[in-house]
């Protein structure tokens, strides 16, 4: 499979050909530096196997509880979800859609597109469709804050400690799993591959527009 | 070396911001729509630098009140104690982790101004055209967008702080409205980067330094 073709820099627009690359190479823009193509090292079936992983982990990070707070008798217990409804009942109602946004509809959404794109793109030519898919998660990724959530957690748990003694719950460990997986799937997905093998819009990819003609589009 | 320079949009092309597939376009007003994926085509990001102006002036006011007034009540019998995201950091600092009181210094206070600064900075030499250190921008329009995503912390922290401690009627915590102005802060920086076309910093150059040729 061909994978060289010319490209624009997202970031300064410069015109350059990509080069073949070998398995955990990376090309950079030749003016301003930014990493245009990372070759990944793993199999293809890599991603798939991690997004299951993730998603497993993430359904135990959002329904076991997080954290227990033991004190003076008195036992409570939160999830992610369940403390963005918390905000919500305590009447900040924007910042409870922004963190439900941020730590629940956004990575699950990311995994449920990834899982749905990577057994698409089993398939070739890769159906629109799947393409549609690839944009989403390209757009939804910037809005999925698991590592910061996780920041989050520790910082409130240290808060908390003062006061009360306070346990980590069994979602905690499905938590950590997630924030580990999630990166590691965004590294192994070679999200060029799949759109140079990806069906057009339009059906049949149009005559190659480039300086030179080498933005081949494959079949 | 100094090389002369090629852009899609000098060669009469036009870039997908989606998939990336350089294309002719369809008209040079309107280059209409990305073969491959479907995404509107755009040269640059339309009205890029009225749109951050905009964005990151409303984050500038919204950063004054995320400041002064309180993220967190604490209500207990003996009355209710209202502290600001500096009090949360003084907090930490005097209950002996001060590494997390760091953290949340950086990550609440310093980063969101940061972002502002660079975010002005970068529209201003954009708009005057500069063709010095375009490289440097463009490394610092990057760790902009990085780093972003940070400054939520204080948000989740406050949140998950207010979840756990509702034991009422010994002590419970409430949001104060400072959360909303911070988070507001943090959505409005983060929309401001998205908007930001970086390929304007380099709009200006004709030439380019090859580095490692």
């Amino acid at each position: 499979m061909k994978l060289s073709e010319s490209v624009a820099c997202p970031d300064c627009d410069l015109l350059q050909h990509i080069p073949v690359l070998g398995p955990g190479r990376k090309a950079a823009c030749a003016r301003c530096g930014r990493t245009l193509v990372k070759q990944p090292t793993g199999s293809r079936d890599l991603p798939l196997a991690l997004t299951i992983a993730a998603a497993i982990a993430l359904i135990i990070a959002f329904t076991l509880p997080l954290m227990e707070l033991h004190v003076v008798g008195r036992f409570a217990s939160t999830t992610i979800p369940g403390a963005a409804l918390q905000m919500w009942l305590s009447g900040q109602y924007l910042v409870s859609v922004l963190v439900l946004f941020c730590a629940v509809i956004a990575p699950a959404g990311y995994l449920l597109f990834m899982l749905i794109l990577l057994l698409a793109a089993r398939r070739s030519p890769v159906p629109h469709w799947a393409a549609e898919m690839l944009r989403w998660v390209t757009h939804i990724q910037v809005w999925s804050m698991l590592e910061v959530v996780m920041l989050g957690v520790l910082v409130a748990l240290t808060k908390i400690a003062q006061l009360a003694s306070v346990d980590p719950g069994i979602g905690m460990y499905g938590f950590g799993a997630t924030i580990l997986l999630i990166p590691a799937i965004m590294s192994n997905f070679d999200k060029r591959e799949v759109w140079l093998r990806v069906k057009w819009r339009g059906g049949e990819p149009l005559p190659p527009a480039g300086p030179a003609d080498d933005v081949r589009a494959l079949r | 070396m100094t090389v002369a320079v090629v852009t899609a949009a000098r060669a009469g092309l036009v870039s997908c911001e989606s998939c990336h597939l350089v294309s002719r376009p369809a008209g040079t007003e309107e280059p209409g729509y990305c073969g491959r994926c479907g995404e509107k085509l755009e040269f640059r990001r339309h009205g890029s630098i009225a749109t951050t102006w905009a964005l990151a002036s409303a984050a500038a006011i919204c950063y004054i009140p995320a400041n002064l007034l309180p993220v967190l009540n604490t209500v207990t019998p003996q009355g209710s104690d209202a502290d600001t995201i500096m009090a949360g950091v003084i907090y930490l600092y005097t209950s002996g982790s001060w590494p997390l009181a760091l953290m949340v210094l950086i990550a609440s206070v310093m980063i969101p101004l940061g972002k502002l600064v660079s975010i002005a900075y970068l529209l201003i030499s954009v708009q005057r055209g500069s063709v010095k250190s375009s490289r440097e921008r463009t490394r610092l329009y990057r760790i902009v967008v990085i780093i972003g995503r940070w400054s939520m912390l204080d948000v989740f922290v406050d949140t998950f702080t207010v979840a756990m401690v509702q034991l009422q009627p010994l002590m419970s915590v409430q949001p104060g409205p400072g959360v909303l102005f911070f988070a507001a802060v943090v959505v409005l920086t983060m929309l401001a980067a998205e908007s930001f076309d970086p390929r304007l910093i380099w709009d200006s150059a004709n030439t380019y330094e090859l580095s490692n040729a």
